[in-house]
């Protein structure tokens, strides 16, 4: 791991406790400091699959123009957003990636301006009249776009502190679909994306891996419990569809163990799908078709199966795509009432109605605290279920400091499609208030209910040296669930 | 006619030209805008979570932000404070000027005359603090552009000019009046000849064709803001996006 981080001033700052909150730091400013940091260009292999242009298109700055122009007539956000913004700055020492770097252009409204100057030169020529920061499109600004688009996970953290609340994940989001269209993206989104639609999921788990990790879960499971707990894939007629993030197959295999005994202490029947194993969708990280068309899989898989409700596992961003279901690929209506579903709500309201048995005490050798998603929290509504089942299973349950928690949660540091190592300075800076805030607790478990987090947390948790174990929600469920 | 009143007469008219003109802009620019917002789709539920759950909710929530500014009191204590004593204060000022384009003038006009001319008094105060803020933080410097600076000087300015023609170069109240009626009436009369009161009317003249182009327009935007204006249900009724069906995805 690059040891370049030390140069962001994050490091340097004393993090202190104040009543029930954090006093959170915000560095001096450091022009350009987090510039380099850029991701991996994609590769014309992964672009042709999800319908994007191998290479940058010709003419692509009036091409670019043309679709800002088009996104301008499709997203009000968008559009009124690049109008209101007052240039206050209330929300310049917000985001987790200013409060990292130092660098103006992660202060979400600096951020939000690398798009507005554009949209004021060819869009609002009155205020590039009275001397407002205005600039065509063209290779500096594709390059300030690349770098500073890609260093926001577009968290919305910003939009909670924003006088009309400005969301600039919106921006973030607009920025990118204009440079999809053009060309240009990430490697790491783009062969995420490029790699559901080979084989399913995220993580490109061939259909006969899956079926084997799956077993030897099983067998696990036998050996721990000594009962036969399935891990049924590709059932049809089950009741239950789960699509969790592919990572809980073979990396938070407790994860995947915890769903295993909670629909066998159901007795409800479940099933994975290999053609759409993957909850997760990159394309909201990309662009609208994508999205969809991610999305759309989740629903062929659950009509293939003939199944009664798809469930979502353990993802924040998943969570995210997943309310829109509804409105990209649905109706719904084929499915049960409510939808769509997360395992959280599901198990939470099991718990409340007393389906199973627990003892909270085989938690006891833990002292939890609890990560709120970006997405989960900020744009998904999920904040009491998973308090709720933590609460349910453990005895020992911390929150942390008031002003980081909830709605007001810091990203993780690399959500949005920033999960890639090439830029793992700003991911470790990024992350750093999180490290702080969990530290301040003393607790020896992170419970998080997003793969992506559970994917950067541990390494963050060493980085920061903070001595913390990371694991998913229902991991608690599952040590106290007796069967 | 002398050459004097001839000018005079001229400039009364060009003075009579600008203020309707600005009047048409303001609300002719400020409608387009408001249309444009409405027209544009919100293709998906972005609201921020958690949020309202009912109808009223969001209601409550609009008429928060627009009262209290609550997002930034959590962001900014000092901030809000200035920012909302500065929005208190014009607001009073807006509801002062009525008098001179309404007759009768309402009881509640005149029942907060007091209050309302202190406000105009008080206002620079925070508008300085506004301005002092953004060459201050080296964070707020770094976004300030032009505009931004104009807009606070030219309210200043306007502020400053009525205190002036209200308190210290007194202008003659029945030919202020008689002008702005005659304005409203579409049966205008020349202004008063004050220089001072000129140059207040030409100044907000100039803040009128200024808004519906510039930021000003968080006034009108903040009601169309998605993230704040929608319901907290994500999962019922099913929210329709008009163009996902043109995005083609097999
Ligand atoms: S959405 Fe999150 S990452 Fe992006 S600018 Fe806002 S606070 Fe920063
Ligand atoms: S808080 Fe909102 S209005 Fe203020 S600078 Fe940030 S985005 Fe703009
Ligand atoms: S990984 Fe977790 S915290 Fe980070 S963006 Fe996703 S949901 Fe947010």
């Amino acid at each position: 791991m690059p040891e370049k981080f030390a140069d962001f001033p994050a490091t340097a700052l004393a993090w202190r406790k104040t009543n029930g909150g954090i006093a959170i730091p915000v560095p001096e400013m450091d022009e350009g400091i987090a510039a380099a940091m850029v991701c991996h260009p994609s590769k014309a292999k992964d672009m042709k699959p999800i319908a994007l242009p191998t290479e940058r298109v010709p003419q692509w700055q009036a091409r670019a123009v043309e679709k800002l122009r088009e996104l301008l007539t499709k997203y009000r956000g968008l559009s009124v957003y690049l109008d209101i913004c007052a240039q206050c700055g209330a929300c310049s020492d917000k985001c987790q990636f200013y409060l990292g770097t130092g660098d103006p252009n992660n202060m979400p409204v600096a951020r939000a301006n690398l798009l507005r100057k554009v949209y004021r030169y060819y869009f609002k020529r009155a205020e590039r009249f009275l001397g407002g920061d205005a600039e065509p499109f063209n290779e500096q600004v594709l390059k300030e776009w690349y770098t500073y688009f890609y260093q926001c996970s577009e968290c919305r953290r910003c939009s909670v502190f924003c006088p009309y609340g400005i969301d600039t994940a919106e921006i973030t989001m607009a920025a990118r679909e204009i440079m999809a269209a053009i060309g240009v993206a990430t490697k790491y989104v783009t062969e995420v994306v490029a790699k559901v639609y080979e084989r399913g999921n995220n993580l490109g788990i061939p259909a006969p891996a899956w079926i084997d990790n799956c077993q030897f879960l099983e067998e696990e499971l036998k050996t721990e419990t000594g009962k036969d707990i399935r891990m049924p894939v590709d059932e049809v007629g089950a009741d239950v569809l789960l699509v969790m993030p592919s990572a809980d197959n073979f990396a938070n295999t407790d994860t995947m163990m915890a769903y295993g005994k909670l629909f066998y202490a159901l007795g409800m029947s479940w099933t994975t799908s290999t053609y759409c194993n993957e909850g997760g969708n990159f394309g909201l990280f990309l662009n609208y078709q994508n999205m969809k068309k991610v999305n759309k899989r989740i629903l062929d898989a659950a009509r293939d199966l003939k199944v009664k409700r798809v469930i979502w596992g353990e993802c924040g961003h998943a969570w995210r795509a997943a309310i829109y279901t509804n409105t990209l690929n649905g109706p719904m209506d084929f499915l049960d009432p409510p939808h769509p579903v997360h395992i959280c709500q599901f198990t939470a309201d099991l718990i409340k109605r007393g389906a199973f048995k627990i003892d909270k005490s085989a938690n006891d050798d833990l002292l939890i605290t609890y990560h709120d998603p970006c997405n989960a929290a900020r744009a998904g509504s999920l904040l009491e279920e998973p308090r709720a089942m933590i609460r349910a299973t453990c005895n020992k349950f911390v929150e942390m400091p008031r002003n980081t928690i909830r709605e007001k949660t810091f990203c993780c540091g690399a959500g949005g499609g920033l999960l890639t190592d090439e830029i793992m300075p700003i991911r470790m800076a990024g992350g750093k208030p999180r490290a702080e805030a969990c530290r301040s607790t003393g607790a020896n478990y992170l419970a998080v209910p997003c793969a992506i987090c559970k994917a950067q947390l541990p390494e963050l948790m060493k980085h920061w040296k903070v001595d913390v174990k990371v694991g998913g929600v229902h991991d608690l469920l599952s040590r106290a669930m007796i069967l | 006619m002398t050459d004097a009143a001839m000018i005079w007469n001229l400039l009364a008219a060009l003075i009579i030209g600008l203020g309707y003109l600005a009047a048409f802009v303001f609300v002719g620019g400020l409608l387009l805008r408001i249309a444009l917002y409405i027209k544009t789709p919100v293709p998906l539920k972005i609201v921020q979570t958690p949020g309202p759950k009912s109808a009223p909710g969001v209601l409550a929530r609009i008429a928060g932000d627009v009262l209290i500014f609550p997002n930034l009191f959590q962001a900014d204590k000092l901030l809000w404070l200035g920012a909302w004593i500065f929005h208190a204060c014009l607001f009073l000022i807006l509801v002062r000027h009525t008098r001179y384009f309404l007759y009768p003038v309402p009881e509640l006009v005149i029942d907060w005359q007091t209050i309302s001319v202190y406000a105009g008094f008080f206002f620079p105060i925070p508008a300085l603090y506004l301005f002092w803020r953004r060459l201050a933080s080296s964070r707020v410097l770094y976004i300030s552009g032009l505009p931004d600076y104009i807009t606070l000087i030219l309210l200043t300015a306007i502020a400053s000019t009525g205190m002036l023609v209200h308190y210290f170069a007194r202008v003659y109240l029945v030919d202020v009046k008689a002008f702005t009626l005659g304005l409203v009436t579409f049966a205008p009369v020349p202004p008063p000849q004050h220089p001072i009161f000129i140059a207040h009317f030409l100044l907000v003249c100039a803040l009128l064709i200024w808004f519906p182009f510039s930021k000003l327009m968080h006034a009108g935007g903040i009601f169309f803001s998605p993230t704040r204006n929608q319901i907290d249900n994500v999962l019922y009724p099913r929210y329709v996006n008009k163009w996902n069906e043109e995005v083609r995805v097999d």
